[in-house]
């Protein structure tokens, strides 16, 4: 048995009990001052962001704040798994694409943000068609987005962050409702040959509820082209209602985050073999469908 | 083995000048001969440096006389322009970058004395668009076509020096390609940029900006004429700024400028003198661009003194900016005095 110690009794807490409203009014003007110096440092070019123009300090002030209300009260995200994500090092989080408008991606980091003990930063990889539109590329970028291409992808995982990625991108983000939560073509692997190379592993995680936030009962295609987008949805409410048709049904989320997928057994080598990487994206696909299917059971209603 | 003789063109130009007369204090380099076709400037070149100016065109036969007659061992190019405006137009720009590094090639391969070949580059050459990974490494290639000015003449000028190294692999070729040039002295893309007291930006864009500080692009400069790195090298600081963020930093007004208007606004500024921007120097406000500088660590063997944020800082100490940050820290005390009746009475800092 070890010998008895000493342990010191914590301090007493320095400040004085002070009634209740005096300590509303400190933390008033604390919050006040927090928001002034945000704005100097506006002002001022005071921050800092990193090669792939990630800025903290917008992201944890303004963007993640006006996502949580959303987050909370509309969508009532519920995550399972979460311990899947390691606190530390490189991982690459595969997931379902869906919901018209890309939905998903932010409700994912937020909730890695705020549930995951460790608070992590999940690094989304995007469409260039992201990139290319003003306002939402410079936005994403801002929120330590980057273009999903295999240079950025293995950067950002050999630097020991936690990637996301979406393998389906407009094949799933824009199919009509009536396939719903049934996966597109993951791409061609590459994100597989990212992880492979690194030698992180890749957590599957399954998304409930970004379906029914849009639902694309028709896709004005001649239009779309004549845009340069990829396809130009028809909702229930989108054109009817104008922007109102905007506003995105209160769909009930679940996000599991399944058994991490070990790649670094392989070794980079494996990286170049198509077979395995084909073989691996098929396993990953087939264990996303499968959590689709049990998580949509959990669900019930899709309002509940 | 240090050089014994060395030529450097462009040098009535700042880096050039500033290379040249650095060559010079080096008692193992023999002999510095400058080429430019105008005269450098008594400050930036003084008569008491040993430079040897020789005032001709690179375009000329000249040159290729001064070659071998001086023996050179060494060449250091560097004549190329960047904008129209200061080359007299394109057409004599595009003459002057393109043509005049061919003959300035041809002139190479036919001096035997010839066995080092520095060439100043440029990231351009990587394009800018919405499609560019994050960072490009030297082996990577433009996502987007570029269809004229500086960055085809700067690609079409690495096509060349890559012929010639071809023709002649016994010559050790540096190929330094640099990202944007800051500093309190250079007069560079950038450091025009700056001083607008309303600078525009693109609208709905914040391009990642990456530089590169004069002391550093001159030391590399220097590093690669007496070395024998052998190679293309990408040369830029470390680290990025936001185009908003920098104009911010220097203490500018930015003003956002929807894209369709950029390039007019672009053609009325050069048209006024206010400033000299080509259209592709206006797609990199959209955009940005940065390079991987693990070569230039790793293998040249230099890490920039200045990271990209010190190097700006360095600029804007030697500005004088519209808004002060002392004045907006002001104005937040008075504020938060006022607003919390002076119970919390200096601003905090995360």
């Amino acid at each position: 048995m070890p010998e008895a110690r000493v342990i010191p009794m914590p301090a007493p807490p320095q400040a004085e009990p002070t009634p209740e409203s005096s300590t509303a009014e400190a933390e008033w003007d604390q919050r006040l001052a927090q928001a002034l110096a945000f704005l100097r440092r506006r002002l001022t070019g005071e921050y800092e962001v990193d090669e792939f123009g990630f800025d903290e300090d917008f992201t944890d002030r303004v963007y993640l704040p006006a996502l949580r209300p959303l987050y909370k009260s509309w969508f009532r995200v519920e995550t399972f798994g979460m311990h899947n994500i390691p606190d530390t090092g490189g991982a690459l989080v595969v997931a379902n694409h869906s919901g018209t408008v890309p939905m998903d991606g932010l409700m994912t980091a937020l909730a890695v943000h705020d549930e995951h003990p460790a608070r992590r930063r999940l690094r989304l990889l995007g469409a260039d068609l992201v990139f290319k539109l003003p306002l939402v590329g410079s936005i994403a970028r801002k929120t330590g987005n980057t273009l999903a291409c295999n240079a950025d992808a293995e950067r950002l995982l050999e630097t020991g962050e936690l990637v996301g990625v979406y393998p389906e991108g407009f094949k799933g983000v824009g199919k009509p409702f009536a396939d719903r939560y049934k996966l597109q073509r993951f791409g061609r692997g590459g994100f597989v040959s990212a992880a492979i190379r690194t030698g992180v592993p890749i957590i599957p995680c399954s998304i409930v509820g970004a379906e029914e936030i849009y639902p694309m009962i028709g896709n004005l295609k001649g239009l779309a082209r004549v845009l340069g987008v990829p396809y130009l949805p028809v909702t229930p409410t989108f054109p009817l209602l104008g922007p109102l048709g905007l506003i995105p049904l209160p769909s009930k989320w679940l996000i599991e985050f399944g058994e991490p997928i070990p790649t670094a057994h392989l070794g980079p080598a494996a990286a170049d073999d198509p077979m395995l990487v084909f073989n691996l994206t098929d396993e990953i696909r087939e264990t996303i469908q499968q959590s689709l299917y049990s998580l949509l059971m959990q669900r019930g209603s899709v309002f509940s | 083995m240090a050089p014994k003789v060395v030529l450097v063109t462009g040098v009535s130009r700042y880096l050039g000048g500033q290379l040249a007369a650095a060559l010079a204090t080096d008692p193992r380099i023999e002999r510095v001969v400058g080429l430019d076709s105008v005269r450098p400037s008594s400050e930036l070149l003084p008569a008491s440096s040993r430079v040897e100016f020789v005032r001709a065109d690179i375009r000329n036969p000249l040159i290729a006389k001064v070659i071998s007659s001086a023996e050179v061992d060494t060449v250091v190019h560097m004549n190329i322009g960047t904008s129209p405006g200061t080359a007299g137009g394109r057409t004599s720009m595009k003459e002057l970058n393109v043509i005049g590094t061919m003959q300035l090639l041809a002139a190479c391969q036919k001096a035997d004395t010839v066995r080092r070949l520095v060439v100043k580059s440029t990231t351009t050459v990587y394009g800018s668009s919405s499609r560019d990974p994050a960072l490009f490494t030297e082996e990577m290639d433009a996502r987007a076509v570029r269809s004229s000015g500086y960055a085809k003449d700067s690609v079409e000028i690495e096509g060349y020096v890559r012929g010639f190294s071809r023709r002649r692999p016994e010559v050790s070729l540096a190929l330094l390609r640099f990202t944007n040039f800051i500093g309190p002295t250079i007069d560079s893309m950038l450091t025009r940029y700056f001083s607008m007291p309303l600078v525009p930006t693109v609208l709905g864009f914040d391009a990642r900006v990456q530089m590169l500080h004069e002391q550093d692009a001159l030391e590399v400069l220097r590093l690669a004429t007496v070395g024998s790195y052998n190679g293309t090298v990408n040369v830029g600081g470390e680290g990025v700024l936001l185009l908003s963020q920098a104009i911010r930093r220097a203490g500018q007004i930015p003003v956002s400028v929807p894209a369709p208007l950029v390039a007019s606004l672009g053609g009325l500024l050069r048209q006024t003198g206010i400033a000299d921007f080509s259209p592709e120097q206006l797609r990199f406000l959209n955009f940005g661009r940065v390079v991987d500088t693990t070569r230039l660590n790793d293998d040249f063997g230099y890490r920039p003194r200045f990271t990209t944020a010190e190097a700006f800082a360095d600029f804007c100490a030697h500005q004088r900016p519209v808004i002060d940050p002392a004045r907006i820290r002001g104005i937040e005390r008075r504020l938060l005095r006022a607003a919390t009746l002076n119970r919390i009475q200096e601003p905090v800092d995360a």
